[in-house]
């Protein structure tokens, strides 16, 4: 397999820089409503300000990709004197919380970066945060060329992992007799 | 459907427990907009002129604005409205952070109280869920204390909750509603929500705002985004530091206060300190201040950042904005250290910043006067801070002189008698003003704090330069990108307005265009206040990024209605005229309309006399400041002159 280029979006985040004012949400959810800004709520917004002032957190982070289910552990971290819970940081729509999903369907919510024709110059959280705790960058790596492999595939091979590939085979062959 | 607002207030009578929701009259909004206007609207309907603050029968309004919550960038505004123990008069006090959006996002655009519970109380609003609950565990807890309790019995950490602390329970005329970082303090509105027997009121809201015409919309908040960008790397040339820039006085950022410390009084605004700052001051409170502050913090959806978050080693930490930081400072002739440290239990308590130290510092005047005795000081400590910090207790708990003293410097006055009058000697209608004494009169300043309904300077003044520029060079400079002006003569007045000789102080600006420029600024505060959009970014400083031109635009299309500036004028008319009217039904008349004595050494009778004829035969009002019958008539407000005229204060079709 060769190598390819592939455009890497970044979404810097200081957070000495964060005034805590959340215009970020207010803008994200504004964007994504249908039609394009005809409402807003930030309940809906794929970024949240995780914000305690009394404790001086003034954490925003981005939803990512949709959990099933709730992790097993839940571990603190301490920085700069400051506890975190990992769920702070958490990118997961997950059951453990109501934290991006939309407030009446429960669906979940992911950060797409604005995707949008024509494609804006950076996402609007970004464009809206002009004291520079968001800041944007576009990349160019060069990576392997890869076979992107199907769910079922992911899936299996996982298993494999765990089982082996003789017991994966026998377990196939049985379910099949049986259907 | 309803557009920018939700359409529906929450109607909550303490006395019987009852809660409804309760649909609005979308022509109403057209006529007021919403915020301060329609707040003013539902006490002239609904409070006969001769209810007692501290009635069940008294409102208690939180409002949001008609911006608030949508993306116009500082529209995050709780405007509070009911009649004011400390004046008689309509009070309305208005704070910025983030519990005004929070109530949009749950549905409703006000809440609205009426009767008294029996016992200590908080609300909760949950989107369509709303709770009266007991708050008896809550009693005498701190104002920002409570906010984090009620946070996590709910398990809410998203929650805004405003609330209120010793002082407010105590009935204190000083007591503020306190909310993350920002407080309603002035007029004694805390001590209305203490005397109905709320603790506090949560809300979280996950529901939409809707927008009549979203593209536009955002693309006028895009362009105040992008001035407010330009404006922060284009301060204003020529004006003092804490002018040049956007949003409140960013006290919180800076640390020279040369300015302050030099002009404006120490102690019971009295002693002006000429030659205080210095550099060793100036290290010493740069040092203070850059330790106890851990960050520069905004309201919602405002890159400003005109507030602070405190942590004073030793003591639980809070968030301060503006001018607080020099209030007790000065008032007490102590340092920065001493005005961040006292600061902090005067926040638990909930307290106005501004009348507090004043209060104290008044009282320890009638001390040395020998007015006050040291019977009533029994107990107090002898230095100077122990007496700031003994006087506060008392005061927040009702105990001994501090009863007196917590009906603030007027009514404390009247009641000591033996000439403590005198000593009350910074107040606008009943209420204590900013420590501030200058020489010559300034006709504009004249007026606005003669009839300002707010009795707050800060909350009136804005966009006209304070004082001329010294060169024609520098006004010449100041008006070329001026395009906030609603009208070119502006400009003119402030290239004609000089320093020194015929065209300065007092009789410059004339007062025809003194007139002129208290209108447009009141104009600017009174839309700013119906729109819930924060005077930060539009009445309050120089050239800011919300104005009269772009205001219309904002307003079409964030609600279909058709607005422009000359309708705009025209709601701001009728929400004037009707707070007026409020007032002059409580007994507000000319006789009330006075600024301190001493607040100017060089005044000026018989112009000051023409200043207000004139400026009431602009705004349409008798010699007494009354609105007229034809006044009221032009701006569709019959009901306001038929009950003036029943109540015999407009007499024989003329007022």
């Amino acid at each position: 397999m060769g190598k390819v280029k592939k455009k890497v979006k970044v979404i810097k985040i200081d957070l000495d820089k964060c005034n805590g004012c959340r215009a970020c949400e207010v803008v994200c959810s504004a964007f994504h409503a249908k039609p394009k800004y005809s409402s807003n709520n930030p309940a809906r917004s794929r970024i949240r300000l995780v914000r305690d002032p009394i404790r001086d957190v003034y954490l925003p982070v981005y939803a990512g990709e949709y959990a099933k289910a709730e992790c097993a552990g839940r571990d603190k971290y301490v920085i700069d004197g400051k506890e975190y819970s990992e769920c702070d940081f958490c990118r997961a729509s997950c059951p453990s919380r109501d934290v991006f999903k939309e407030p009446d369907s429960g669906l979940p919510l992911k950060c797409d970066m604005c995707e949008d024709d024509p494609p804006q110059e950076k996402p609007l959280c970004v464009q809206w945060c002009i004291n520079d705790a968001l800041t944007y960058e576009e990349k160019e790596e060069e990576v392997e060329e890869e076979v992107k492999m199907e769910d079922v595939e992911i899936g299996l091979e996982s298993m494999v992992d765990k089982y082996g590939l003789q017991k994966v085979m026998d377990t196939v062959a049985r379910i099949s007799k049986k259907e | 459907m309803r557009y920018s607002e939700t359409g529906y207030n929450l109607e909550i009578d303490l006395s019987r427990g009852n809660i409804e929701r309760v649909e609005t009259d979308p022509r109403i909004t057209e006529l007021h907009l919403g915020g301060l206007g329609t707040n003013a609207k539902i006490l002239w309907d609904r409070i006969p002129p001769e209810t007692e603050p501290f009635s069940p029968d008294n409102l208690l309004i939180f409002s949001s604005g008609l911006l608030g919550g949508t993306p116009a960038p500082g529209a995050n505004r709780t405007i509070v409205t009911t009649y004011s123990p400390q004046t008689l008069l309509m009070g309305y006090s208005m704070m910025g952070g983030f519990w005004a959006p929070e109530l949009k996002y749950a549905g409703y655009d006000k809440v609205v109280f009426r009767g008294k519970s029996p016992n200590l109380v908080y609300l909760w609003i949950h989107n369509d869920k709303v709770e009266i609950r007991d708050a008896s565990h809550l009693h005498g807890k701190g104002a920002v204390e409570t906010q984090e309790l009620i946070r996590q019995e709910l398990k809410e950490p998203n929650a805004q909750v405003a609330a209120i602390g010793l002082a407010g329970e105590n009935r204190v005329y000083l007591a503020s509603i306190e909310q993350g970082r920002s407080s309603a303090s002035r007029l004694g509105l805390g001590a209305v929500m203490g005397d109905k027997g709320i603790k506090a009121i949560a809300v979280r809201g996950t529901k939409d705002i809707n927008l009549a015409r979203p593209a536009e919309f955002l693309e006028l908040c895009n362009d105040v985004l992008r001035y407010i960008k330009f404006r922060n790397e284009n301060p204003v040339p020529n004006v003092m530091t804490i002018l040049q820039g956007l949003g409140s006085p960013q006290e919180m950022k800076h640390v020279d206060e040369e300015w302050h410390t030099q002009n404006f009084m120490w102690g019971n605004a009295r002693v002006r300190k000429k030659d205080y700052w210095n550099k060793e001051v100036e290290e010493k409170w740069k040092e203070t201040q850059e330790t106890v502050r851990t960050r520069l913090i905004s309201c919602y959806n405002c890159p400003m950042k005109c507030g602070a978050i405190i942590s004073v080693p030793g003591f639980s930490t809070y968030m301060m904005k503006c001018f607080s930081k020099l209030t007790y400072t000065m008032a007490a002739f102590s340092d920065l250290d001493f005005g961040f440290r006292i600061a902090q239990r005067a926040t638990e308590y909930g307290v106005d910043g501004f009348s507090t130290p004043q209060v104290m510092a008044f009282a320890l005047e009638l001390k040395e006067a020998g007015i006050l005795t040291d019977a009533d000081f029994a107990g107090c400590p002898s230095d100077n801070e122990g007496k700031f910090y003994w006087l506060l207790d008392r005061i927040v708990r009702r105990e001994g002189i501090g009863d007196v003293l917590a009906n603030g410097t007027y009514w404390a006055a009247q009641k000591i008698g033996k000439g403590a009058e005198a000593y009350a000697h910074n107040n606008i209608k009943k209420h204590e003003q900013l420590p501030l004494k200058l020489g010559m009169l300034n006709p504009v300043y004249f007026l606005m704090y003669a009839t300002g309904e707010k009795i707050n300077i800060t909350q009136i003044e804005g966009q006209f330069p304070q004082s001329p520029f010294m060169s024609m060079q520098e006004r010449e400079e100041f008006v070329k990108d001026w395009v906030q002006v609603p009208d070119e003569k502006f400009k003119q007045y402030v290239l004609d307005w000089e320093p020194r000789g015929e065209r300065s102080n007092p009789y410059y600006p004339t007062v025809d265009m003194s007139v002129d420029i208290v209108d447009w600024q009141e104009k600017m505060h009174y839309i700013d206040d119906a729109l819930g959009v924060c005077a930060g970014l539009s009445s309050f400083p120089l050239k800011p990024p919300y104005h009269m031109h772009n205001y219309p635009r904002f307003i079409s299309a964030a609600t279909g209605i058709d607005m422009d500036e000359a309708g705009l004028t025209k709601v701001y008319k009728r929400n004037r005229n009707l707070i007026r009217a409020i007032n002059v039904r409580r007994g507000l008349r000319r006789a009330d309309e006075k600024p301190p004595e001493d607040h100017w050494k060089k005044r000026f009778p018989e112009l000051e006399e023409k200043l207000l004829d004139t400026y009431y035969k602009f705004k349409g009002w008798n010699n007494d400041g009354i609105p007229t019958k034809e006044t009221l008539h032009e701006l569709g407000m019959d009901y306001v002159s038929e009950d003036l005229e029943q109540r015999g204060i407009i007499k024989n079709g003329k007022s």
